[in-house]
Order: C-alpha cells, then sequence, then structure tokens
C-alpha cells in the first residue's frame, strides 16, 4: 500500500473496513480515520483515529520515527474518531506539544483529562515552521463542528482538510487516482449529505476563500486522498452547497397495508417523465443515511404516510426529523397518504415541509383506507407536476 | 441597538433585521429576544453571544 503523500510526509491513520454503524450513519463501504505523519526538521502528526485503534496508530507512526521524535500533534477536529486516540497518543509522547485552537481545546476538556497536556493554542492565519515545511492553519468554524480547522503546508501545495472532502469508503488504496472514481464521489455526496449539508453557506465561504490557496493535494480525514480529481470534487462541492438540484424526483413512503404504497406507485408512475429522474425510497426497506444523500440533489419531493394513531408512522417521522436538521434547502413537493376514521399523517408531513420551508406544491394528497381510481389518477397528475416542477428547478 | 455575535459560529444577530423566518420581526433587540432562542446557524443559547465589537 502506498502511503506517501509527499517526501516524508505520510499517512499513519487505520483503515476500518468491517464498521457499518458510525454513530447511525450507515457505513456501507466502511471507513478510514486518516492521520498522516510530516517528517521535517520539526515532526508533527497530523491528528488521531478513534480510541479502538490507537495502538495501529502508534504502530504505524513507529515504522517511521520514534515517538520521542515527535514536536507538535495538530487536532484539527475534537469529535472522538479523531481525537479518540489523543489521551494515550499524548501519554505515549510526553514531549509533544499539542496545537489547536480556543474552541478545540474547550471540546477536549470536556471529552477527555487534559490537565498534563502541553498546548499550543493558534487561529486562523498563525503558522508553525517544521523546517522546510510550514504549518498554516485555516479555521472553519461549523464545517462541520465549531471547532473545525484546516492545516495547509504551503510549500507542498497540501490541505489537510479534516472532514471536508472526506468520505466514509476502506479501501487498500489511498488515493482518488487508484480507486474507483464514481463510488468515491458518491461516497463523498453521501457524506456531505449526511455530515455537512446544515452548513451550506459556511462551505460556499470556504471555498471562496480556499480559492486563494495553491492547492495540489487534499488529505481529509476520511476515505482517500485528492490528487488527480480535485477539480471534480470542488465542482461538486459548490454545487452541494448550494444544495443545488438535478431533475430528479424522490418519492419516499411508509406504508401500513400498502394504500399509501399503491398512491406511491401512481405518483412514481406521473413523474417518470423524459428527462427527469425519479427515485421510489420504501423508508422501512431503505435507511437515513440513502434518504438524505438522494434528498441532497434532487429537485422534489412526494413524502407520505399512512395515518398511525392520529400522526404519521414512526419511521417516516424519524426520516423527516433527520431531514429537518440536514436543512436541504430549496426543495418543492408535497404530502400524501391514506388515513381510516382519525386523521393526521399526511397532514403532520405537510407541516415538516412547511417548517423546512420547501415549496409546497399542493395540499397533503389522502385517500380513505384504499385509493380510489379517481385518487389513483390524482396521485398521476401530481407526479407528472413533480417532474415539471424538476425540470424547472433545475434550469 | 447592537449586533450581536455567536461565540460558537460567528453567526451575526442584526437587530434591524432581526429573524423574520423565525416570527422575530425587524427592530427586536437582541435584549428583547426570547430567553430560549437559540443560533439559527448552531443552535447554540442566548448565553452564548457577545456584542460585536
Amino acid at each position: 500500500m502506498n502511503i506517501t503523500l509527499r517526501e516524508n510526509i505520510d499517512w499513519v491513520g487505520y483503515v476500518d473496513w468491517t464498521i457499518r454503524d458510525f454513530h447511525g450513519y450507515r457505513t456501507e463501504q466502511g471507513t478510514t480515520y486518516n492521520a498522516y505523519l510530516v517528517r521535517d526538521e520539526k515532526t508533527a502528526l497530523i491528528d488521531t483515529v478513534k480510541a479502538p485503534y490507537r495502538q495501529h496508530l502508534l504502530r504505524n507512526v513507529l515504522a517511521l520515527t520514534a515517538l520521542s521524535g515527535i514536536d507538535y500533534i495538530v487536532c484539527n477536529h475534537a469529535e472522538p474518531d479523531h481525537s479518540g486516540a489523543l489521551p494515550e497518543v499524548m501519554a505515549a509522547i510526553p514531549n509533544a506539544t499539542l496545537v489547536c485552537d480556543q474552541k478545540c481545546r474547550a471540546a477536549l476538556s470536556g471529552y477527555y483529562d487534559i490537565s498534563d497536556w502541553r498546548i499550543r493554542i493558534i487561529a486562523s492565519g498563525d503558522t508553525i515552521s517544521l523546517g522546510r515545511r510550514t504549518l498554516q492553519f485555516v479555521e472553519t468554524p461549523m464545517l462541520h463542528w465549531p471547532e473545525s480547522m484546516f492545516t495547509y503546508v504551503p510549500e507542498e501545495k497540501l490541505l489537510f482538510s479534516m472532514d471536508a472532502f472526506g468520505q466514509h469508503y476502506a479501501t487498500s488504496q489511498r488515493f482518488d487516482d487508484e480507486a474507483s472514481l464514481s463510488n468515491i464521489m458518491a461516497e463523498a455526496r453521501t457524506y456531505y449529505a449526511n455530515i455537512v449539508m446544515p452548513y451550506g453557506a459556511r462551505v460556499a465561504a470556504t471555498l471562496k476563500s480556499a480559492a486563494g490557496l495553491d492547492i495540489e493535494m487534499i488529505a481529509p480525514s476520511h476515505g482517500l486522498i485528492w490528487r488527480s480529481h480535485i477539480p471534480e470534487i470542488m465542482k461538486a462541492y459548490g454545487n452541494w452547497a448550494l444544495c443545488r438540484p438535478k431533475p430528479k424526483v424522490l418519492i419516499i413512503y411508509d406504508t401500513m397495508w400498502d394504500s399509501t404504497g399503491e398512491m406511491a406507485r401512481a405518483i412514481l408512475e406521473g413523474a417518470s417523465l423524459p428527462g427527469v429522474e425519479v427515485q421510489l425510497i420504501y423508508i422501512r426497506s431503505s435507511n437515513l443515511t440513502r434518504i438524505a444523500a438522494e434528498s441532497l440533489d434532487a429537485a422534489t419531493i412526494a413524502f407520505g404516510s399512512s395515518t398511525l394513531n392520529s400522526g404519521m408512522m414512526p419511521m417516516a417521522a424519524a426520516a423527516l426529523t433527520y431531514l429537518k436538521g440536514l436543512r436541504p434547502a430549496g426543495k418543492a413537493g408535497f404530502a400524501f397518504g391514506s388515513y381510516g376514521w382519525g386523521r393526521g399523517g399526511p397532514e403532520a408531513i405537510d407541516e415538516y415541509m412547511k417548517a423546512m420551508k420547501w415549496e409546497i406544491l399542493r395540499d397533503p394528497l389522502k385517500a380513505r383506507y384504499r385509493p380510489t381510481a379517481e385518487i389513483l389518477d390524482e396521485c398521476r397528475s401530481a407526479g407528472k407536476l413533480l417532474a415539471t416542477k424538476a425540470k424547472d428547478l433545475a434550469e | 441597538m447592537k449586533k450581536y455575535v455567536c461565540n460558537v459560529c460567528g453567526w451575526v444577530y442584526d437587530p434591524k433585521v432581526g429573524l423574520p423566518e423565525e416570527g422575530i420581526d425587524p427592530g427586536t433587540s437582541f435584549e428583547d429576544l426570547p430567553e430560549d432562542f437559540v443560533c439559527p446557524e448552531c443552535g447554540a443559547g442566548k448565553d452564548e453571544f457577545s456584542p460585536e465589537d
């Protein structure tokens, strides 16, 4: 495995092949926790790994240098998948100075006993010279935590971008031109949608300021390192930051006795126009991670649920709660679903859509017990409306 | 009326603009925001805000 980014800059992280549930994020292809070692007159370790894999990290570092030779440990992000090994690493390398920003120290002190750690607080624009190379720090608040930060090495045109541009994707390769680009881009999209989407405005601003940096390599903290496809991932981030829609319709639903399912399929039929991508997602055979990923670049969304106990079904509520927090912007859609005697399912969905400030294309589409032929016709028309609107929004 | 900055994420509350989408009218001072006001960007509470320099 090639782990060398540049001369004396190496990957020392851990490939987590078997993880499938990353704090609820469905990591179908595993993930990696990327840490990097920059060896110069001074040596810096950039980030660590999740706590259970600290011995792997130390072993990787030891293969390159003695632990006593490490001068700095940079913490770009306090989340435990990158900081979990810090207590052990700081204990193993007592002479090292931890380098982080003010907010990062506050977060780390919430997670760990940091009283014995030697810490140097830095802020945006500060630099640390390692000899031939320099570490330059760029704070990127809310990308995706308050303390998130990039570390840039100008001499190597190398950006350690933390979670930005990352992918949950376990591979034996380390670089974007060694694995399938379509897989990498798909995992980058899923990652963006599930982790970064709420902060699109910050992403747009960061991309603007990053345009001033000369970048030949982007080393994120998960997945593959970008060196051959930087324009592609930058362009994708530009589109995702704005939630820029494709001509794409999503129909997401849960159903008890398939009445809402029947409505969903009629909507699908109506929405299936040339030039429009349509996806049907049955919540209980799918998962929240995929629903978020597909919502990112969809233009219009029909969301349906049967009425259960005067509300929507619980998995539909879970999906909407999750989506609402991710703040997908600029969508249009409507609610649909069946009921028996009581009301509440589609109406509750409609409320969520309004709270997300989506454009509501029509009143909730409802069927009592079973959709009649007339209701199914209405579903087809509503599907056509979704497709037409999707084309308009994508222009 | 002073602008207030969220210490966590840097979002700025401008009393001239208010936050109409959350039902806070333009002209509402930071002090007059409800105690359960949270930063629309990151969710931090009112006590995480400082007056802008």
